[in-house]
């Protein structure tokens, strides 16, 4: 092996670096959402005294905020469709619609959480207050970055300061954007629809 | 964050950039504060945490002078638990990682062939935080009433085990100081894990394929790796507690139905690969030294590096072992038994390898092969006790006695600590263009070495006559007298050692002898550069052929198969190319303190989650302006 060609082996995985970076962090991500969900997972059906979940859940209202949340990765995919095709202006609508439907499922959440309060779940009442608003509310979180970044890249847009070559900071944005969609899907699967 | 050119006159944006160009100067304290040169950061690391391991020397010094004889009162129980918790913490998470993380900044891009990380601003950033983390969590010694004895500091142990980290447990704010401390410096650690697995990735030098990497880069990749997957657990257990504490959740309540192993269970996951967290980067360190000084190639170099990502894996499969008398029954014992005996089979590999690299080679002895040979014999006995309590019928024997204090100082002490000295022999030279005094360090490593068995080895006897771990004091009728008082004289052995090494240093930084770009006849990239590296790195980034290929450019085998040095080959011949070349019109990265008011932010949030929640949106605010800023600001200034 010594003294081979060097020029045609690879020396990098021809990822662009930073895109590389939100892989990774994402997949470190991963273990984040994991760690919470599985502390959810362990405790459920372990609360000493009510409310419990079947008493509070709205599935219906919930369905429709999960829905609102998939629509904006719908978006998000075309906003980066537009910015590869150097159509600036649609990726701003795009970008913008995609920070409004994130906003209204964030919203929503809002909702959930004074709802349930109101009908006596608080982080303290029980373990099912205790592991679902901080699952949900770290969620939350992760969807209020997401639209922070959304609407300064939609400023900078505004500004002149995204095109075509500027693609690759749309899919960053998008591949995050997307994650924390798919870790909803699990919560709401595991944590909503299938209930024991 | 990218950086996306925005047209800014603003007076603010002025001053900033003003800034920046004076932090152009090296060596102001703005060049400092302002730094994102890896070389630097590796510095900034490096000093830091061996003021923190002084820190830690010193608290157990403390402890072990508590213990020298029964019924001791140099220190009271509260102020003994203070200590030992303080003592655990800063030596995982303020000294032995960060000192990694030093070698990883200092030596990575160089070994590579790179002209810096992947993202120096976000290496910034990770000193930064990282250095918050730590300042804040050694704070807390001060919010008790210090002057008379009482102290702020946590008291749960370096591993915080639930449900005695609740609050009806243990009142006032030092554990929470422990666990927000921990949390900025896991946001550190993962900052840094993400930068180095994208340099080692792609950045790498034309030629140097992932086989031709030094066992350090690899090391180091694997070592990431287990950071990123690692740090997210304990965060959320930290997390958890913080919700307990500071908002009255229940992960942890017991009444409430809340499981305290819960917490055990999420904090050893996180807590075996953080044991190879803490000694992989010294089995890197150890794995460049001892080729260099045998003049043989590292013996079995696939099987060095194969070891050491088999045990990257299993590091995930062993964590119950740490739990076995916690009653979680026969067969998930029995199985973390057989995990926690495989894993020792690529360690032990490694440790053949090591030593067929030393076996019939031409040994230069000294002080970086010292501390390397010191680090093989010490791990190997801290790794031979380490089976004995893979049995869970033994462990149930040793669990929370001195038999594993014992055991864990062998593998970090003797193991990391040792490998990181020698790592600093080895490459003091490279950074500051002089030799380490030599005779100070062979006494340096005798008195360490003999200090360390000393301190160390009773404790396993101490342990097998039954004395528990984290007490603070014993009666005299015990028979553990005898084997205390040789820890206490070890322990203040090791003081010595270390204060000889800082006069070596002081002295050696200034005066010493003057080493050339490769002064101990080296194998790896960063000997082809001269000693201290220009800020650029390489003047020329390097196409490599093979592994070890600088040696390939000194040595050849001749027909014999001895080994004669190639004519006009090597460092020499290098470092003039270097000279005509000079590196002029190299653009490196500006300065930027963007990092450093991000990183400001976390202690600013954490402090007003204790005292005042005003605080929190002032940190928050800090953080998003640096983000922001970063985000914003071009990586490089037009002149």
């Amino acid at each position: 092996m010594a003294h081979a060609g060097t020029a045609h082996l690879e020396t990098s995985t021809g990822i662009d670096n930073k895109k590389l970076l939100m892989w990774l962090f994402l997949a470190s991500d991963c273990l984040f959402f994991g760690s919470f969900i599985a502390a959810y997972l362990l405790y459920r059906d372990r609360s000493l005294v009510g409310p419990y979940p079947e008493d509070l859940f709205d599935i219906p209202f919930t369905s429709v905020s999960a829905f609102v949340l998939l629509m904006s990765s719908v978006s998000m995919v075309l906003a980066l469709a537009a910015i590869q095709r150097g159509n600036v202006r649609h990726m701003q609508i795009w970008l913008f619609t995609t920070a409004i439907l994130g906003a209204l499922f964030i919203a929503g959440q809002v909702y959930e959480f004074t709802e349930f309060h109101h009908e006596g779940l608080s982080l303290s009442t029980n373990l099912f207050g205790t592991t679902f608003f901080v699952l949900t509310g770290f969620h939350g979180a992760h969807v209020t970055i997401g639209i922070l970044i959304l609407l300064s890249l939609f400023v900078v847009s505004l500004r002149g300061g995204i095109q075509q070559k500027d693609s690759q900071t749309i899919e960053l944005a998008g591949l995050y954007w997307h994650f924390v969609d798919i870790v909803w899907i699990v919560i709401f699967t595991l944590i909503y629809l299938i209930q024991p | 964050m990218s950086s996306i050119a925005v047209p800014r006159r603003s007076p603010l944006a002025q001053a900033l950039k003003g800034a920046r160009h004076a932090a152009e100067n090296r060596n102001s304290i703005l060049g400092w504060l302002g730094t994102v040169d890896h070389k630097r950061i590796g510095i900034l690391y490096g000093i830091s945490s061996f003021i923190f391991f002084l820190a830690g020397g010193i608290e157990a010094l403390l402890l072990r002078t508590q213990l020298a004889r029964p019924d001791g009162n140099v220190l009271d129980p509260d102020q003994f638990n203070r200590l030992f918790t303080m003592h655990g913490t800063t030596m995982v998470f303020l000294v032995v990682m960060p000192m990694s993380s030093a070698f990883f900044n200092l030596l990575v891009p160089l070994m590579i062939g790179a002209r810096d990380v992947a993202f120096p601003r976000l290496n910034a950033f990770s000193y930064w935080t990282f250095l918050a983390g730590a300042i804040f969590l050694n704070a807390s010694f001060f919010t008790g009433d210090i002057f008379s004895g009482v102290l702020g500091a946590p008291d749960g142990g370096w591993f915080g085990y639930a449900p005695l980290n609740l609050r009806q447990y243990t009142p006032g704010h030092g554990m929470d100081f422990w666990m927000l401390g921990i949390q900025m410096l896991g946001i550190a650690s993962l900052a840094g894990g993400f930068n180095f697995i994208v340099t080692i990735l792609n950045m790498r030098a034309p030629g140097m394929t992932l086989f031709r990497m030094p066992v350090f880069v690899w090391m180091t990749l694997v070592t990431s790796f287990l950071i990123i997957f690692a740090m997210p657990v304990i965060a959320v257990a930290l997390f958890e507690l913080s919700f307990d504490r500071l908002f009255g959740a229940n992960f942890f309540n017991a009444a409430a139905g809340g499981n305290p192993l819960l917490w055990q269970h999420m904090f050893w996951l996180f807590g075996h690969p953080e044991v190879y967290i803490l000694i992989l980067p010294a089995f890197g360190i150890i794995s460049e030294i001892l080729p260099t000084f045998a003049r043989k190639p590292l013996f079995g170099y696939p099987f060095v590096v194969f070891s050491g990502i088999a045990i990257g894996f299993m590091s995930w499969g062993v964590w119950v072992h740490h739990m076995y008398t916690t009653g979680l029954g026969t067969i998930a014992n029995s199985a973390f038994g057989i995990s926690t005996i495989l894993i020792a089979v690529p360690t032990g590999v490694k440790v053949f390898n090591w030593m067929g690299t030393l076996w019939g080679g031409s040994i230069r002895v000294r002080a970086p092969l010292m501390f390397a040979v010191g680090t093989v014999a010490m791990f190997t006995i801290g790794g031979l006790s380490g089976v004995t309590h893979s049995m869970v019928t033994s462990d149930y024997q040793q669990q929370d006695t001195y038999y594993v204090v014992a055991h864990f100082h062998y593998v970090l002490f003797g193991g990391a600590i040792f490998g990181l000295f020698g790592g600093i022999y080895y490459w003091f030279p490279k950074f500051t263009g002089r030799y380490l005094n030599e005779t100070m360090g062979h006494v340096h490593f005798w008195l360490m070495f003999i200090g360390f068995n000393l301190t160390f080895f009773p404790m396993h006897i101490s342990g097998l006559l039954g004395m528990p771990r984290r007490i603070y004091t014993y009666s005299g009728d015990m028979g553990w007298d005898m084997w205390n008082l040789i820890s206490t004289i070890g322990a203040f052995t090791i003081a010595a050692s270390v204060a000889l090494f800082i006069v070596n240093f002081m002295i050696s930084v200034r005066r010493g002898k003057e080493a050339g770009a490769d002064p101990w006849d080296g194998r790896t990239l960063e000997w082809t550069i001269p000693s201290p590296p220009p800020e650029y790195n390489f003047a020329e980034i390097p196409t490599v052929h093979s592994l070890d290929d600088f040696w390939h450019q000194k040595y050849r085998e001749d027909e014999t198969g001895r080994v004669v040095p190639v004519l006009a080959g090597g460092a020499v011949e290098t470092e003039t190319e270097h000279h005509e070349e000079g590196g002029h019109g190299i653009h490196m990265p500006s300065p930027s303190f963007m990092p450093l008011i991000a990183s400001l932010g976390f202690p600013f949030v954490a402090t007003g989650l204790m005292y005042d929640y005003a605080l929190v949106p002032v940190g928050f605010a800090l953080i998003l302006i640096g983000f922001y800023g970063w985000a914003m600001e071009p990586a490089t200034e037009e002149e």
